[in-house]
């Protein structure tokens, strides 16, 4: 019970102090973290719509893929990412193991496919005769798809919260293309496994409510962003 | 006038099953035509087609003497051609960005399309909408936007899916009336999805009626309502007596009209040299075997059966009065009279059973 306590005070103390490098980690984890999202949404929505609005041969096949894909498993994507980018895999002549840039890879083929899913059942579930309605008013096929993205913003903003979530908790894929350097690629969720296994668990549990409070707080701001719309 | 759009041995399928196959339609420019149906009827696939929206499994659409045989083709006609759905379809913005979105896809300026959304705002006595949430709209107000959103786009041709259902009666009899009026002033050749007999007296001028995917009859209303070709049609249209005639004379509410040379008296507010329709229930007219003398009946015929057919609990009479007319009545009084098909009888029925409706075209 000490233990615990003592950790959740020296937590505190870490986070009031502004300690410099849990503050360069939190960071850190934050631009990884913020741009796989965002990159998971560009490949996310625009591939979710895509399958939403086109009706091909296989399209159940491809949207049971995208939902298989919503609970990728991280180190499956680290062991996959680690082998593309290793230095005689395919990728290997981008030299990017260990790099923030392979974490923000693994960690953006993590999101994506829980963005795709989201988007695309959001898109399926708008009016059937919405697309029709839109085409008939004089749209192209991209001006229809991209108005339909705009309805549907209340469930995309569901998917960024959905793919943030995901990827900024995750630790199997990071440590593996990340390796957990020190003031290099070292996120919330690396640098609390590390402290963990070294018995730091005051440094730890400060890690972990730091991560619990980033999570809480960049979903109330997309929550407040998403209520508003639904009001207006 | 050249028909705006003609369809030639239209065949769509779905699933390997034929939902639609039209052997000819024509849709006359600046004319209304409805097409009328029940529910599974292919009213609605036939105007998804015809817009360019559903490409046909078989058979030629010309727009404008242009064969619609591409996606460039359908693309093109999509420009001038507008469908609006039975279910508004609104966006989750303003009324005035919703009526404002067919204008922003033909990339006008911001002038032009205040211009049309303010002009087209007007048309269906929306204006005071336009900040207005869509999501906060009743339903009649919704059917406008989503009309005044179609309409704002100065379509050639206008496609209409049951444009009236589900409103309540007043918000329906208003929409009715401001629809009519929009494209009478306006000219757009239009083509309704209706299944409401009165909707269709009120608005068209030329009607197909559907069945099974098919066109059974068509032509104008006048002949589609009296003159059905077929028992299903019959049934589907009702059998009223509907007249076309023009107000002949008008003193102190008794109208004279004229229908097909003669004159049939009626009550109501209509002025010399309005079109009309006389609408007669078939329970108000009085068959007899010789012309009644002393009767308050304004209106005395003689007329020619033409037939008589066996409904469960009377006989409903073709009539030939110089115009065509129907009437009930009972088996008993029909074998008291001794009528059969050929008889010579009188029918009358008073000024006061003839529904006028104003007739614009």
């Amino acid at each position: 019970m000490e233990l615990i306590v003592q950790g959740i005070i020296k937590a505190f103390e870490l986070i009031i102090s502004f300690d410099a490098e849990v503050m360069g980690i939190t960071w850190l984890s934050l631009k990884i973290s913020g741009t796989a999202t965002f990159i998971s949404l560009f490949f996310g929505v625009s591939i979710g719509a895509g399958v939403a609005l086109t009706d091909f041969p296989g399209k159940r096949i491809v949207i049971s893929l995208i939902n298989t894909g919503m609970g990728l498993p991280p180190v499956v994507v680290g062991l996959f990412v680690t082998i593309m980018i290793w230095r005689s895999g395919p990728l290997g002549f981008l030299e990017i193991l260990y790099t923030p840039y392979a974490m923000i890879i693994a960690q953006a083929i993590i999101a994506t496919p829980i963005v795709m899913g989201i988007s695309l059942a959001s898109i399926q579930s708008l009016p059937a005769n919405l697309r029709l309605q839109i085409l008939s008013l004089g749209a192209s096929r991209l001006q229809m798809a991209w108005i339909l993205i705009k309805e549907s913003k209340l469930p995309l903003l569901a998917a960024v919260m959905a793919g943030f979530g995901g990827v900024i908790s995750e630790v199997g894929a990071s440590i593996m293309v990340g390796g957990n350097i020190k003031g290099y690629s070292r996120v919330l969720t690396t640098a609390t496994v590390m402290e963990t296994g070294r018995g730091n668990f005051d440094i730890a549990i400060a890690l972990g409510i730091i991560l619990l409070i980033v999570a809480f707080l960049v979903n109330l701001l997309l929550t407040q962003v998403q209520q508003r719309q639904r009001l207006r | 006038m050249n028909p705006i759009l003609t369809v030639q041995n239209l065949i769509v399928r779905r699933g390997g099953v034929t939902v639609l196959d039209i052997n000819e339609l024509k849709v006359e420019t600046s004319r209304i035509l409805a097409l009328i149906g029940p529910n599974g009827a292919g009213k609605s696939t036939l105007l998804l087609t015809m817009a360019g929206l559903l490409k046909p499994s078989g058979g030629m659409i010309h727009y404008q003497g242009m064969p619609i045989d591409s996606s460039a083709s359908r693309s093109n006609m999509r420009r001038s051609v507008c469908v609006v759905f039975q279910e508004p379809l609104l966006l989750n913005t303003t009324v005035y960005k919703n009526v404002a979105l067919g204008l922003k896809f033909r990339h006008l300026t911001g002038s032009e399309i205040e211009r049309s959304v303010k002009e087209s705002l007007d048309y269906f006595g929306i204006s005071f909408l336009a900040k207005r949430s869509a999501k906060t709209l009743s339903g009649g107000e919704s059917k406008r936007v989503s009309l005044a959103r179609a309409f704002a786009l100065k379509p050639q041709l206008i496609l209409l899916d049951e444009a009236f259902n589900s409103l309540d009666p007043p918000t329906r009899e208003t929409l009715i009336d401001d629809l009519r009026h929009i494209l009478q002033e306006t000219k757009i050749s239009a083509v309704l999805a209706l299944h409401d007999r009165e909707e269709t007296l009120r608005l068209a001028q030329d009607v197909a009626v559907m069945a099974e995917g098919r066109i059974i009859q068509s032509g104008t209303t006048a002949q589609i309502f009296n003159k059905p070709d077929s028992e299903f049609v019959a049934n589907f249209v009702g059998t009223e007596t509907i007249l076309e005639g023009t107000v002949e004379n008008s003193n102190a509410g008794l109208l004279g009209i004229s229908v097909a040379g003669k004159i049939i008296e009626a009550v109501g507010n209509y002025l010399p040299g309005q079109n009309v329709y006389c609408c007669l229930r078939p329970e108000n007219i009085t068959v007899s075997a010789v012309i009644p003398e002393k009767i308050s009946a304004r209106n005395v015929f003689e007329a020619k059966i033409q037939k008589i057919i066996r409904q469960a609990f009377f006989y409903k009479m073709i009539l030939d009065c110089g115009f065509p007319m129907v009437a009930y009545i009972t088996v008993s009084s029909c074998e008291d009279l001794g009528l059969c098909e050929g008889s010579m009888v009188a029918v009358s029925f008073k000024a006061t059973a003839v529904h006028v409706m104003r007739r614009e075209k």
